[in-house]
């Protein structure tokens, strides 16, 4: 699939700052007065930031208000309603931090709609079952994780976030490895594409048209396939393995360089998301 | 309302038969012909006539080659496009609503005025059946040519889709494979039409016909007993010393 840079941004800023978000709601991350003003903003800045990158790829961002209609059935319209909510729900909360006085309830409310902010989108991408590496239970777990590490390490939460890295280490490997099992596991071949797995073995034998088009460019994306297990390494050392040592000590320096170092890898992870997956339509071009 | 309808009234779809299609590209011509100027945004063309042309096109005719277990391969030509599923995912899916299933004739649509162009549709397909339309930023997709079929304007005999109008082999057919009586539906009968990635649980409606049996080719030529020459004299011999040797 291609890796849209506008979808990477979206996915990775809004997943960190809704999970900031849900520390702050919860209470994990206290800050009061000014501090709470700054802390509180750049959460909301990350989740907004990011929500409002993804409405770069769309065609016609204009009528965007329309995903809010279709919630019974598509994840898309789920996750609007639920980030919307959940930035509404906390912003008493926020202003409570910073001004001073208490919101009950509200806190635990907008937590936990940022966590379903959260695993809605993932599932934009584990409904698919056109794309096996994606259509996998590691999906929404990997966005989780990603979520909550991020916003640990961005609270200062010690433990708390040197755990959440260990598990995110933890669960990239794993859904790397089981990624690359779900293509042959769907079952999906030229065979059953074309139906002409009864006569014989099919391969292509010319393809329908010389130049590239829209399919090509959107689901066989190869460019870069051959650093993967590079960027994998990288991947987990960056997002899981170097910041958890920075965890233990948090001052605003180590907290910043942690997050830093978080976000990169996030990015080469997120990337390599798009990059690494293959769409079933990519058989009938006799490539993935 | 991208949710799905339980039953529809009738099931529109396609048979396409794989053993007579040629592969001229005639329904993939006719296809974007009409439906770059009626319903809908134009299918636009980029960089038509420079160094990396693409364009929009809602039907595409690949080639495959079919190596059977014994005996040679076979050329089958393969159109591809909507099967206008029963579980259609591409439906579903749509934050918006503009794209749907229609439930008097089962035709999948999209409602250009309300798609934003997430392509979250697209990806949702396994039959690559959707296009982007980049200058516009809708996605296209099969119509059925719903503005031929139901079109009074039109002569009776144009009143079917554009690709099905226009083939000169008669590959491919039209009609509502609901009906067990349709003649589309006792040709998937007779010929054992099927549908394509059953494992991706999506129902299509249209059907292929699979290529029919090859006659096999005689066991023996008719010229055998003049093919068996056999060398006498000179040549004879020679050829009995080079065995020797």
């Amino acid at each position: 699939m291609h890796p849209a840079p506008s979808v990477i941004v979206f996915t990775v800023l809004s997943g960190l700052g809704f999970g900031f978000l849900a520390l702050l709601g919860l209470g994990i991350a206290d800050p009061k007065g000014w501090p709470a003003f700054w802390l509180w903003g750049l959460g909301y800045a990350l989740a907004a930031g990011g929500l409002t990158a993804s409405t770069a790829h769309l065609g016609n961002p204009q009528r965007a208000l329309l995903a809010f209609t279709q919630w019974r059935t598509s994840w898309l319209s789920r996750e609007a309603w639920t980030s919307v909510a959940a930035l509404l729900l906390l912003a008493p909360c926020a202003l409570g931090d910073w001004l001073g006085f208490d919101v009950p309830l509200l806190g635990l409310l907008g937590a936990a709609l940022s966590a379903l902010t959260i695993f809605c989108t993932s599932m934009l991408y584990a409904q698919l079952k056109t794309v096996p590496r994606w259509n996998h239970f590691s999906v929404p777990l990997t966005y989780g994780l990603f979520s909550l590490t991020g916003g640990a390490i961005l609270a200062g939460t010690g433990w708390f976030a040197l755990l959440c890295c260990l598990a995110l280490g933890i669960a990239l490997v794993w859904g790397f490895r089981a990624g690359d099992l779900r293509f042959a596991a769907c079952g999906s071949t030229l065979s059953t594409a074309t139906g002409l797995g009864s006569i014989g073995s099919p391969r292509v034998f010319e393809q329908p048209h010389t130049g590239g088009n829209y399919l090509m460019r959107e689901m066989i994306h190869v460019v870069g396939r051959k650093h993967a297990q590079k960027l994998r390494v990288i991947a987990v050392l960056f997002a899981a393995v170097l910041p958890a040592p920075l965890t233990l000590w948090p001052s605003p320096l180590t907290i910043g360089l942690a997050v830093l170092l978080h976000l990169t890898g996030a990015f080469v992870q997120r990337w390599l998301f798009f990059a690494e997956a293959e769409h079933v339509v990519g058989l009938y071009y006799g490539k993935r | 309302m991208t949710q799905l309808p339980a039953t529809t009234d009738k099931k529109l779809g396609l048979v396409i038969d794989l053993d007579t299609c040629v592969g001229c590209h005639a329904c993939v011509t006719a296809c974007k012909g009409w439906n770059d100027q009626g319903y809908g945004a134009a299918l636009t063309d980029q960089d038509p006539y420079g160094a990396e042309p693409s364009g929009v096109f809602l039907n595409r005719v690949h080639s495959y080659e079919v190596q059977p277990e014994a005996g040679p391969a076979q050329i089958v030509n393969f159109p591809r496009s909507c099967l206008h599923c029963e579980d259609a995912p591409c439906v579903t899916v749509c934050p918006t609503g503009a794209s749907y299933k229609r439930q008097e004739d089962g035709i999948v649509l999209v409602n250009e005025d309300a798609c934003i162009g997430c392509g979250l549709c697209a990806w949702a397909c396994p039959y690559g059946a959707r296009e982007m339309e980049e200058t516009a930023g809708v996605m296209k997709k099969c119509t059925l040519c719903v503005d031929r079929i139901y079109n009074e304007n039109l002569p009776e005999i144009d009143r079917q889709p554009a690709c099905v109008r226009t083939c000169p082999t008669g590959a491919r057919h039209f009609g509502d494979l609901g009906d067990p009586d349709s003649k589309v539906s006792r040709l998937v009968a007779e010929r054992g039409g099927f549908e394509l990635m059953p494992e991706q649980g999506t129902k299509p409606v249209n059907r292929y016909l699979p290529p029919r049996k090859k006659d096999r080719p005689q066991e023996a030529s008719l010229l055998a007993p003049l093919l068996d020459i056999k060398a006498t004299g000179f040549a004879g011999w020679l050829d009995k010393l080079l065995e020797r040797i």
